[in-house]
């Protein structure tokens, strides 16, 4: 064996925890750190790993958003330029959005104004389309769902519970839109935009998606949301049923 | 701070306890606390005996102004502060040269630990305010600074965990509190990252022999082994009290 894992599976490990020593693949570069042949922990995390192809891997529990191309996020326009906007996407970097790409046509800053189309505190759903270490990321709103939120609220989560909100292949997503019957975009930055069909079914979601947050780490969610969202339907009389 | 006023009390009794009732190895009691203030990032608060700090992080975010931003890692910024009410005589809450001095010196004590590459341009802002001063603030200000990182999610190496050894009547003690440091003849903080088996703070302020020296850096590095246990407690501590409500 190439190595022995120090902690259990699933485990919760705070930052400078021994977590192995011996040749793994580390699966999430960010949160581990090697001196040596020891790993280390960075973060305040559950420890996963996999001995039959020696993976390693810490899921944090609190987290910032740094971003990553293809990532789709939320986004709220800062600043309007001539020829591009600024966009806040809760990152250390702002967004730049180019006017050509989000018109689909090239612009003329002597003729139009970039405020007819998006303004200061306007909501768009974006991905990133380029990023690295030495620039700020670029945006695109070409593809399917991008572009201008018109309708809708939005709910701000750390983005480090972003992928429990999805759940596996969208299952948790997928859930939350059925039992509520609202439309959820989900950005990976930790900006949730939510399209409900009425007050109450969007009170209910937004406790559902505060409570992901909070149990995040506890396993059997996605049947413990399942249970919640039926109760407050009950408690609020959106359906029959025992109370 | 205030420096030494009135009478020197006796420091060590004659049963060998400390004035108030510690032996010359043992700590304050202390409380630890993440997760206090809901618009940061991340925070702590910590407590050592009458010392209370709260620290706050804000960030990886963008840096302000823009030219202080490094191209190849994120800036840590920290601000010292001691609350006018958290000594004596009213402390005017305009930084002093000793905030300005002792930020520096914090800031430096977490530069080794976090992993600033990791964020180029970006900045890390740390707060940490002094609430009640009875010695020993800079540490306990460290010790709340790194968990307030570590709530924050920031990558770090190792947390850091800082105490005082100090002198008094010729003996050396643990976590020295304010008479202790305003009347007795030497005061060394340390901090250190265990894990990491790095020292990143170390001041003496008085006089040690040699050998007194390498007592006294002893004497801090098993006190920061409780504190360090204590941090990751506190750390844990945050999940594990959740519970499960449906």
């Amino acid at each position: 064996m190439p190595g022995t894992v120090k902690v259990g599976q699933r485990e919760l490990v705070a930052p400078g925890d021994l977590i192995a020593e011996g040749d793994f693949k580390i699966l999430s570069p960010s949160t581990i750190y090697k001196v040596g042949r020891k790993y280390y922990s960075a973060v305040v995390g559950l420890v996963q790993y996999d001995e039959s192809n020696n993976t390693l891997k810490i899921i944090p529990l609190e987290g910032y958003y740094y971003p990553q191309p293809e990532d789709i996020v939320v986004g709220v326009i800062r600043s309007v330029g001539l020829t591009s906007w600024e966009v806040d996407i809760r990152a250390p970097f702002p967004g730049i959005l180019y006017a050509s790409d989000f018109l689909g046509r090239p612009i003329n800053p002597a003729r139009e104004e970039l405020t007819d189309y998006l303004d200061v505190g306007d909501v768009i759903v974006a991905k990133i389309e380029v990023f690295d270490r030495t620039r700020d990321p670029l945006l695109s709103t070409k593809g399917k769902g991008l572009g201008k939120v018109t309708k809708g609220a939005i709910v701000e989560i750390n983005p480090a519970k972003v992928p429990r909100v999805i759940g596996k292949k969208g299952s948790m997503q997928s859930t939350l839109e059925n039992e509520t019957g609202c439309k959820l975009v989900v950005g990976r930055n930790g900006r949730i935009v939510i399209d409900c069909p009425n007050r109450d079914l969007k009170d209910i979601l937004v406790l559902a998606i505060r409570k992901i947050e909070r149990e995040a780490h506890i396993p059997g969610l996605t049947d413990r949301i399942k249970e919640f969202i039926a109760k407050e339907k009950v408690r609020r009389g959106l359906i029959g049923g025992r109370s | 701070m205030g420096g030494a006023k009135g009478e020197k009390p006796k420091l060590i009794l004659e049963n060998g306890l400390r004035h108030d009732g510690r032996r010359p190895d043992e700590l304050r009691p202390i409380k630890m606390q993440v997760g206090v203030l809901k618009n940061a990032n991340g925070s702590a608060y910590v407590e050592f005996g009458k010392t209370r700090v709260i620290a706050a992080v804000y960030g990886p975010r963008e840096a302000q102004p823009k030219h202080i931003a490094i191209p190849y890692r994120a800036v840590l910024r920290c601000r010292y502060h001691m609350a006018p009410f958290s000594t004596d005589d009213r402390k005017s809450p305009a930084p002093t040269r000793r905030e300005i001095e002792l930020s520096k010196v914090i800031r430096e004590a977490l530069e080794p630990v976090v992993l600033t590459e990791m964020f180029p341009r970006a900045a890390i802002d740390v707060f940490i305010e002094v609430i009640s001063a009875d010695g020993g603030t800079r540490t306990t200000s460290l010790t709340a600074a790194s968990l307030a990182l570590a709530d924050a999610g920031i990558p770090m190496k190792d947390l850091v965990a800082a105490v005082a050894v100090g002198k008094v009547d010729g003996v050396l003690v643990l976590d020295i509190d304010q008479v202790e440091d305003n009347f007795g003849e030497a005061d060394m903080p340390v901090a250190a990252a265990p894990a990491l088996g790095e020292i990143t703070l170390l001041q003496l302020n008085g006089v040690l022999t040699r050998e007194e020296f390498e007592e006294a850096l002893d004497l801090a590095l098993k006190g920061i082994e409780q504190i360090y246990r204590m941090q990751k407690e506190t750390l844990k501590k945050k999940y594990l009290e959740v519970e499960v409500e449906v």
